[in-house]
C-alpha cells in the first residue's frame, strides 16, 4: 500500500512547510511567556507575537497589529466575537451555509434575546446575498457570512455583503476558516469590520492558533477575564486591544509556528499556491462529476472557489463510502454532517451526509487520478 | 459497487469514550476498529466501534467491566 493519501485539507492541512515545525521545536526550546516578564526568553516570546501580529495585519491588510488578538482556533474568536458584540435586543442576519461555529453562539444568543435571521441557501448552497439588504432592521447590528462553505467549497461575496454592511451603518463580520492565506482578503477595502481565523488549515500553522481581527473603532466586550501582564491593579479586563480579548497564557509555541507559516505563505505566493490547488479540485471535479452513480454537490459554474469537491455515491452511506476509501484505497476524506447541518438540509443530504474530499497544494495530480479512480470503481 | 455487510455496531456520546473503546478493546486483544458512524444508527458525525455481529455479547461485557458507556448497539447491514 502507498502511503496515506491525505485530502481531508479542509478539516486541517496535514503537511506543513518544514519551517514551521522548525520554529516550533524552536519556540519550545528557547521561548517564555509573551508579556509575563522582561527577561530575555519572555521577551523573545514578547517579540514573537507581535511579529506574528504584524504579519497577519499585513496579510489581511488590517489597520493595526495590536487590532489582532490570537486565540486558540476560529471557534474561539467567533465566540469571542459574537458573545461580545451581541446584547438581548440586537438583531443579527446570517446564512445557511455557517458552520456550527457561527450557528450554535447564535442559537445560544437566540435564546439570551437576540433575535435571528438566516438566509436560506439553495440546492446548489448558493445564498441570495441581496437577502443581508433586505432583512435588515433598525435594530440589526451584525452580518455574519462565512467566505467559503466548508462542505460544498462555494465562495460568497464578501465584497458585496461588506458594502451593504457599511451603507446601512451595520458591522460585518467574516468566518474565513476556509479561506484565510490562500484567498485574498483585504478588510479596509471589504469594508469587514471583524475577521475571524484559524491558523491550521490554509495558513499552514499548528493547531491551536487562530485568532480575530478588529476595526479599531469597533468594541467587543471580553469572553474570559484574567491575567494579561498589565494593568494588574485594576478590577476589570484592560479595555486596549489586543489585551482587552487575551486573557492568560497564549499559545506561543504554536504562534512560532504561525509565525513561519505566514513568512513561508508570503515566500511562496498565496495566488501560486491557490492555483494549483483549484487546478488539482478542477480535475478531480472533472473525472468524477460525469459518473453516472455519483452526486456532486455546490456550485461549479464559477472559477474561484475553495478546493473542496463533496459528493455522494449513489445512495451508499457517506460513512460506508469515506470508511472503503480509507480502507481499501488508503485514502483520507470527512463523510458525514461537517458540522453544517443547515447547508446539508439545503442540498438535501441529512440522512445520506457526504462525502468531502478536499485538496492542498501539498497534493499531487498522481494523488487527485488515483482517487478519482477510486470513486469511479466504488460506482461501478 | 459498495456492498453492504452485517455488523455490530456501538457508539458513543463521545469521541473520548469511543478512543477509550478502542484502548481496552486492544489491552484485551477485543475484535473490530473505530469507523465513521453509519446513517442507519445516527445522521451526522463521529465514529462507532465495528466488529462481527458474533461479538456482540462479548463486547458488551467488555465495556462492561472496563467501565465503557456506550450510546448504542445495533447489528445491521452497513
Amino acid at each position: 500500500m502507498h502511503d496515506l493519501i491525505y485530502l481531508d485539507n479542509a478539516a486541517t492541512t496535514m503537511k506543513k512547510p518544514e519551517e514551521v515545525v522548525q520554529a516550533v521545536t524552536r519556540a519550545l526550546c528557547s521561548l517564555g511567556n509573551s508579556g509575563r516578564g522582561v527577561h530575555g526568553a519572555a521577551l523573545d516570546a514578547s517579540r514573537l507575537v507581535y511579529e506574528t501580529r504584524v504579519l497577519v495585519n499585513e496579510l489581511f491588510h488590517g489597520w493595526d497589529p495590536s487590532q489582532t488578538a490570537f486565540t486558540m482556533n476560529a471557534t474561539e474568536a467567533l465566540n469571542i466575537a459574537l458573545f461580545g458584540l451581541l446584547s438581548p435586543g440586537d438583531h443579527v442576519i446570517t446564512t445557511a451555509a455557517e458552520h456550527n461555529s457561527v450557528l450554535r453562539p447564535l442559537y445560544a444568543l437566540e435564546k439570551q434575546g437576540v433575535e435571528l435571521t438566516i438566509l436560506p441557501c439553495d440546492r446548489m448552497g448558493r445564498v441570495d446575498l441581496n437577502g443581508f439588504q433586505r432583512e435588515i432592521r433598525s435594530n440589526t447590528r451584525l452580518l455574519v457570512c462565512t467566505h467559503g462553505s466548508n462542505l460544498t467549497g462555494n465562495l460568497y461575496d464578501i465584497q458585496k455583503i461588506g458594502e451593504i454592511a457599511a451603507n446601512m451603518n451595520v458591522l460585518f463580520l467574516v468566518d474565513a476558516s476556509q479561506t484565510a492565506g490562500i484567498f485574498p482578503i483585504d478588510l479596509q477595502r471589504m469594508h469587514i469590520d471583524v475577521l475571524c481565523f484559524t491558523g491550521h488549515k490554509s495558513l499552514l500553522g499548528p493547531q491551536g492558533t487562530g485568532g480575530l481581527i478588529v476595526r479599531p473603532d469597533v468594541k467587543i466586550r471580553p469572553l474570559l477575564y484574567g491575567g494579561t501582564g498589565v494593568q494588574t491593579y485594576r478590577k476589570e479586563q484592560p479595555p486596549e486591544m489586543p489585551a482587552a480579548l487575551e486573557a492568560g497564557t497564549m499559545n506561543v509555541h504554536g504562534l512560532a509556528g504561525l509565525h513561519a507559516s505566514l513568512q513561508w505563505l508570503k515566500e511562496q505566493g498565496a495566488e501560486r499556491l491557490r492555483e494549483k490547488e483549484l487546478e488539482l479540485m478542477r480535475e478531480f471535479y472533472h473525472r468524477v462529476s460525469p459518473l453516472s452513480n455519483v452526486t456532486v454537490y455546490g456550485d461549479f459554474s464559477v472559477r474561484e472557489r475553495c478546493p473542496i469537491v463533496s459528493l455522494n455515491i449513489a445512495d451508499a452511506d457517506s460513512s460506508r463510502a469515506a470508511d472503503l476509501l480509507m480502507q481499501e484505497y488508503g485514502i483520507a476524506v470527512r463523510p458525514g454532517a461537517h458540522c453544517a447541518p443547515l447547508m446539508h438540509k439545503a442540498l438535501g443530504t441529512c440522512e445520506q451526509g457526504a462525502v468531502r474530499f478536499s485538496f492542498s497544494h501539498t497534493n499531487t495530480m498522481e494523488e487527485v487520478i488515483f482517487a478519482a479512480d477510486a470513486v469511479r470503481e466504488l460506482a461501478e | 459497487m459498495i456492498r453492504k455487510e452485517r455488523k455490530v455496531i456501538i457508539t458513543f456520546h463521545t469521541t473520548a469514550m469511543a478512543i477509550a473503546m478502542e484502548a481496552v478493546c486492544r489491552k484485551r486483544q477485543a475484535p473490530g476498529r473505530l469507523i465513521p458512524v453509519p446513517k442507519s444508527i445516527s445522521a451526522g458525525c463521529g465514529m462507532a466501534w465495528c466488529a462481527a455481529p458474533e461479538e456482540k455479547d462479548m463486547l458488551c461485557q467488555l465495556m462492561k467491566e472496563e467501565g465503557i458507556t456506550h450510546q448504542e448497539i445495533q447489528v445491521c447491514m452497513i
